[in-house]
């Protein structure tokens, strides 16, 4: 009778479990497209002085505040991992939960911090280090968004004992979501 | 060998235990606190030694601890590398116009006029709000400033 696990799941190329193959070629992908904007976001940020001015509107402390939380999310999601490989599928589903209430910790933290910025009237089209801020961190933002659902479906395997092999898969691309966060921090928010 | 049993297999390959990864997360939140504290010197080395120089060790230590970067296959590194290096090529390529408003037979006209119309802003901007003595936020969005 053949499997009913789909092969990707059973399959090691490279000497690497297929689903971990691919997720390491999502954050390659990644790393252009995250690149790309950061690289052209610091070009831009040498070419222009006034920046610097610009860059004293964006709030510190919802910057910090934001940093600390992916940390903390990051750490939920390790043991999560730490969990699954000790076959303890209930406790990753919950660490995978609290993972999941950083992201939303995160995300209404930059509501509050992009709200308060709009109605100063610092929105996307008010300048380059305007544009730039916007499409970065919101690009980041959906990230964490895609990441949040994503451990949704694998947390609720896992309460279950299912495939919990994944809940590595999502941590390490949690972990990028954080690892570009660590980056967008000084860039966005320390260097004005 | 199945993913599945990778999964129960990987806790002795990666062989640390809850207390090290809450240690390694300390570790980051120290190194947060001094990123953030480090500009408040006003030095402009300090601050990219303490926000820029700390980002790159933060990475390092969620790379290497939290990916477990370092126990995976060469290929992963290699990926992952070429990656990094079109970005080197990127900026490489793209910088010299970008960074640069002007050249040896060109001339960003544009970029000139906008760097110093937005200077200008600022500082009238910083101007009025000493006068006045209100916050930031009530600046110009252009080129709005303290």
């Amino acid at each position: 009778m053949a499997s009913s696990k789909p092969i990707a799941t059973t399959r090691s190329a490279t000497g690497i479990p297929t689903g971990r193959l691919a997720v390491w070629w999502l954050i390659a992908s990644e790393i252009v497209i995250f690149g790309g904007v950061l690289v052209s976001y610091l070009m831009h940020r040498v070419g222009h002085p006034e920046w610097a001015y610009q860059a004293e509107h964006t709030s510190l402390l919802a910057g910090s505040i934001n940093t600390f939380i992916l940390l903390t999310s990051s750490l939920f999601a390790v043991l999560a991992h730490h969990a699954a490989e000790h076959g303890d599928g209930k406790k990753a589903a919950k660490l995978l939960g609290l993972t999941i209430g950083g992201g939303f910790l995160f995300l209404i933290v930059k509501s509050i911090e992009w709200a308060n910025e709009i109605m100063h009237g610092y929105t996307i089209t008010s300048s380059g280090f305007w544009a730039f801020y916007f499409t970065a961190a919101g690009i980041h933002g959906s990230h964490v968004i895609a990441g949040m659902i994503i451990m949704g479906f694998i947390a609720k395997d896992c309460w279950h004992g299912r495939e919990l092999q994944r809940v590595e898969y999502a941590g390490i691309y949690w972990h990028f979501v954080d690892l570009v966060w660590i980056f967008l921090f000084p860039l966005l928010y320390i260097a004005s | 060998m199945s993913d599945t049993n990778h999964a129960a297999a990987g806790g002795a390959a990666h062989g640390h235990d809850e207390k090290y990864y809450i240690k390694i997360w300390g570790i980051l939140c120290v190194l947060l606190v001094v990123s953030i504290l480090g500009p408040e010197l006003g030095n402009f080395y300090v601050m990219l030694v303490t926000a820029f120089g700390i980002a790159f060790v933060k990475a390092y230590l969620v790379a290497k601890h939290f990916m477990h970067l370092d126990t995976e296959k060469p290929v992963v590194w290699y990926m992952l590398t070429c990656c990094l290096a079109f970005m080197v090529l990127f900026f490489a390529a793209v910088s010299p116009d970008v960074m640069n408003h002007e050249g040896r037979r060109w001339v960003n006209v544009s970029a000139i006029r906008e760097t110093e119309r937005a200077l200008e802003a600022a500082k009238s901007a910083g101007q009025h709000e000493g006068s006045t003595e209100h916050g930031g936020g009530e600046a110009a969005p252009a080129g709005g400033g303290h």
